[in-house]
């Protein structure tokens, strides 16, 4: 079984490796997409679906890393490698400044706190001029490798490609490590955790800044893909978007949300023409998900073997889990 | 030679009085209980030892240090471990890793360690996996490890916190009403569970106990509190035979 | 002194809109402890559905409905939008009451994105303007210009707010409420009709909210299907400011922000007053989370 699974993955990373000869340019693009969104949704994951806190604002740290690369690629020239280190750093910084003073809210206030941080940023973006005001920043450069240049599609697609895998690995490890056992306990239980020795107020932070970081890198290479970026591409629709990505695959399960930025990505593109209709359809399945499968359409099994266990994560009906002291 | 000191300690919620001037002290190595009344301030007692409540006064010593202003992690740390009068456990999550939990304060890997998997990460896991095996073994629900906390029978969940709380290697066990919701060869394992915890790892336990057969048997010192005062303290012996402390639940009964 | 008397005015018309649409926040955390993210589009939902009305009313962009039609238009709007927030509660959140916070949290963003994008397919999505233009008489006080409009408005929702005072205090309902609110389980127990009484607060709570849409789509003249997602934030905020679960709080807290913006406005400029207000939110989330008026909440281990 476990085999199977290793050379499953392993042909399909070659597959994806060779995909872009077989795709035409606009599918290709579609694909590029899907991998920004399988950064995003991963850092995501990190936040909401291992240590169980909402967070409605993740845009602002997609827009931290791409606003962070495209200010100092063009207003100071440098290089796009080097920026990453910088945006690293203010993705922390950002975490920390949104996570501080909210992470002792319990998680309702936290959902709308972190929902007015995201817009703060987004009127910030829209009304500085260092961020270009509301037309953004333009004529971002392509990144170098050497003295190769970085500028066509299947350039940028092997960039996202590798960046969406490192964070897999990421993301999966850390999971399986003591820092995310402790998010996770949080998450089921932020008083036991508490008990069991677990500093939540700091592992919060350090989650928060993981999944910061992490959007933070996706925004830095979406700024010099696109070579142009303006704050609606920050806006609380596509933080609602990734979040959606989240629970439809499954909270905390790597593959779900996998499958998640697949979903929330492809079929809008196969539903073309019914444009108007797909974020009606995509508020309907978030509540049908909620209802009929909390637990998402890959959920995580948090490592249990149960003969009977059906209703995962979503429904525990523990009405402890939500409180606090 | 005392392990856990109680001075004076106050708690109020709005105009109640929950604990009043309670002072008493734990000896190591001993198997203490609290008793009372329902709504007597016992588990209020456990929450301000373990830092979820903060007293309105007087003051907590564990070992000579003091826990007042602590956060319940930091006290974990020093070496106290408590359960849940109402189950707490993390119920999506296999029993394996609900014990792990508790190695979270004696353990120290970061971020960094986990991303490249590093040769002190991996030996610090196994001692994690381990050490959770052993507690998962002590209390004896070995054969449920992998299943879900939540789908495991209710006496299994009872062991499953207190093999969490071993895990945190506590030199301090608080156990709130641990016997409740059992049935009686239930509670005869968990008479000797308790005695080994004790006799085996040298682990102090004070528990919160209604069942005055099961204090009798293994409990060594004994507080009584009603109404959030201290009515009597002492073995069991002097404890049952004392009039205010029959009153006090002889005083509830008829209000039944 | 006139231009700041100005700000007052304008200060409290904008918060009367706040206050309404932060009483369905405040009465439905209160009763069930759930944030209604979507509350603020069934305020959209109230200035969209009160728009068509008016427009069959007036005929192809009529402006003399009478203020008899307009009446019409109000209750009706008001009571089809409650039926709608009670439509929500029974589809949406009954069948989660039991399950995580976070599960709910999401489930009302469905629900909001759901009713948002329903409205861009059904009105489109661009700017409508509202077929009703308010007279510009008015009263001069204090040297200040006030128009009718405006006293019309903070009128109208004080007898709102009035009516919803005297509803909850006065009537078996309004005390079953606040039964339900302290402890649903006894209320059950009592033979309450705990299902009845929480649909009942959210057509109270949504109808209040359609009032406010209609009222803004004539105060502000145009409307759209996100206008609610801002209001909601704002009312939300208000709610909070006035300690969430507290109907006077609310009717306070909206005001208080609603002439705080105003201000910020004027002396900041329009682009910052959105971070004035959620910088108010996070800080009394922060700092005060019981608001001006809540009380202290206690939760137990
Ligand atoms: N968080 C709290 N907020 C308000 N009152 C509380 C809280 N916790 C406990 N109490 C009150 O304090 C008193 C003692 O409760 P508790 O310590 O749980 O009693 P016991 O464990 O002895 O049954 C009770 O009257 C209870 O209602
Ligand atoms: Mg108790």
């Amino acid at each position: 079984m476990k085999k199977y699974k290793n050379q499953t993955l392993l042909l399909l990373i070659i597959a994806l490796f060779i995909l872009p000869f077989f795709l035409n340019s606009y599918w290709l693009d579609v694909l590029t997409l899907v991998l920004f969104y399988v950064v995003l949704t991963q850092g995501l994951n990190i936040v909401v679906g291992y240590t169980g806190l909402l967070d409605l604002g993740y845009a602002a740290f997609f827009a931290v890393g791409a606003y962070t690369t495209a200010i100092l690629m063009t207003t100071f020239h440098w290089s796009f490698w080097l920026t990453l280190p910088v945006a690293f750093l203010f993705a922390v910084i950002a975490g920390v400044i949104i996570g501080t003073p909210t992470l002792r809210l319990r998680s309702d206030y936290l959902a709308i706190v972190t929902l007015g941080f995201g817009e703060i940023v987004k009127i910030l973006a829209t009304n500085l001029e260092i961020t270009g005001s509301a037309s953004g920043i333009y004529g971002i450069p392509r990144p170098a490798i050497g003295s190769y240049i970085m500028s066509t599609q299947k350039d940028f697609y092997y960039l996202i490609l590798i960046v969406a895998i490192l964070s897999i690995i990421a993301v999966y490890r850390l999971g399986r490590s003591r820092i995310g056992r402790a998010w996770i306990y949080i998450r089921e239980d932020e008083d036991a955790a508490e008990a069991m020795g677990i500093n939540r107020i700091r592992l919060k932070l350090l989650s928060y800044a993981s999944g910061a970081v992490i959007g933070s890198i996706a925004g830095s290479i979406f700024a010099v893909k696109m070579s142009a970026i303006a704050p609606l591409s920050f806006s609380f629709l596509q933080s609602v978007m990734i979040l959606l990505a989240v629970v439809l695959g499954g909270l905390g399960s790597i593959p779900g949300v996998v499958i998640g930025a697949v979903l929330v990505i492809v079929l809008p593109e196969l539903l073309r023409g019914a444009d108007d209709w797909r974020h009606l359809i995509f508020g309907v399945s978030l509540v049908a998900m909620m209802i009929f499968r909390p637990q998402g359409i890959w959920p995580s099994k948090n490592g249990t073997e149960d003969a009977t266990d059906m209703d995962e994560n979503g429904k525990s009906n523990d009405p402890n889990q939500s409180m606090s002291v | 030679m005392s392990l856990l000191t109680v001075k004076d300690l106050k708690l109020q919620f709005g105009g109640l009085l929950a604990v009043n001037d309670l002072s008493f002290t734990v000896e190591k190595n001993s198997i203490s209980s609290i008793i009372g009344p329902n709504g007597a301030g016992k588990t209020s007692v456990f929450n301000m030892i373990t830092g979820f409540y903060r007293p309105t006064g007087g003051e907590i010593e564990l070992d000579g240090i003091s826990l007042i202003n602590k956060k319940p992690s930091q006290i974990t740390k020093l070496g106290m471990a408590r359960t849940f009068q109402n189950l707490r456990l993390f119920p999506n999550l296999s029993v394996l890793d609900n014990v792990k939990s508790g190695m979270h304060c004696r353990t120290k890997q970061a971020v960094w360690g986990a991303l490249f998997q590093t040769k002190s990460q991996q030996e610090e896991e196994r001692l994690i996996e381990k050490v959770a095996l052993d507690c998962i073994e002590f209390v004896g629900i070995t054969k449920n490890m992998k299943r879900s906390a939540k789908n495991l029978p209710y006496g299994a969940q009872r062991y499953l916190e207190i093999a969490r709380a071993l895990a945190t290697k506590p030199k301090l066990l608080l156990l709130d009403e641990p016997a409740a919701g059992l049935n009686f060869e239930e509670k005869q394992y968990l008479i000797q569970l308790i005695r080994r915890i004790r006799d085996e790892f040298s682990i102090t336990v004070l528990m919160i106990e209604h069942d005055m057969a099961l204090i009798k048997e293994i409990s060594e010192h004994i507080t009584v509190i009603d109404y959030g005062w201290k009515i009597a303290e002492g073995t069991p012996e002097e404890v049952l035979k004392n009039e205010k402390v029959i009153e006090a639940y002889l005083g509830k009964e008829e209000v039944v | 002194m006139e231009i700041i008397f100005q700000i007052l005015i304008d200060g409290l018309v904008i918060g009367a809109f706040y206050s309404l649409v932060a009483l369905g926040y405040t009465m439905v955390y209160g009763i069930i402890k759930l944030l209604n993210f979507a509350h603020g589009d069934l305020y959209m939902m109230g200035a969209f559905i009160g728009f068509t009305f008016l427009s069959i009313f007036t005929g192809d962009g009529g402006v003399n409905t009478g203020l008899l039609g307009v009446g019409i238009v109000f209750i009706g709007t008001m009571v089809i939008v409650g039926l709608l927030g009670m439509g929500v509660e029974r589809i949406a959140y009954r069948p989660l009451l039991l399950a995580p916070r976070l599960s709910i949290l999401i489930t009302a963003i469905g629900v909001s994105l759901s009713l948002e994008y329903t409205s861009m397919i059904g009105w489109g999505a661009s700017y409508k303007v509202y077929p009703i233009i308010l007279p510009n008489d008015g009263l001069q006080i204090l040297g200040t210009q006030i128009t009718f409009a405006q006293i019309g408005m903070i009128l109208l929702s004080a007898l709102l707010m009035l009516g919803l005072r005297l509803f909850i205090d006065k009537t078996i309902y309004g005390k079953a409420m606040r039964a339900i609110a302290l402890d649903q389980t006894a209320c059950s127990l009592m033979g309450v009709n705990v299902h009845q009484i929480i649909a009942l607060t959210f057509f109270i709570g949504a109808s209040l909210a359609a009032g406010a849409g209609i009222m803004s789509g004539i105060y502000y003249g145009t409307i759209n299907f996100m206008m609610g997602f801002i209001i909601g934030l704002k009312a939300f905020t208000a709610a909070v400011l006035g300690g969430i679960g507290n109907i006077t709080g609310a009717m306070l807290g909206g005001l208080v922000l609603g002439v705080i913006e105003a201000f910020g406005t004027f002396y900041f400029g329009g682009s910052w007053k959105d971070v004035l207000a959620f910088g108010i939110l996070i800080l009394f989330l922060v700092f005060k989370p019981t608001g001006i008026l809540g009380a202290k909440e206690m939760e137990r281990m």
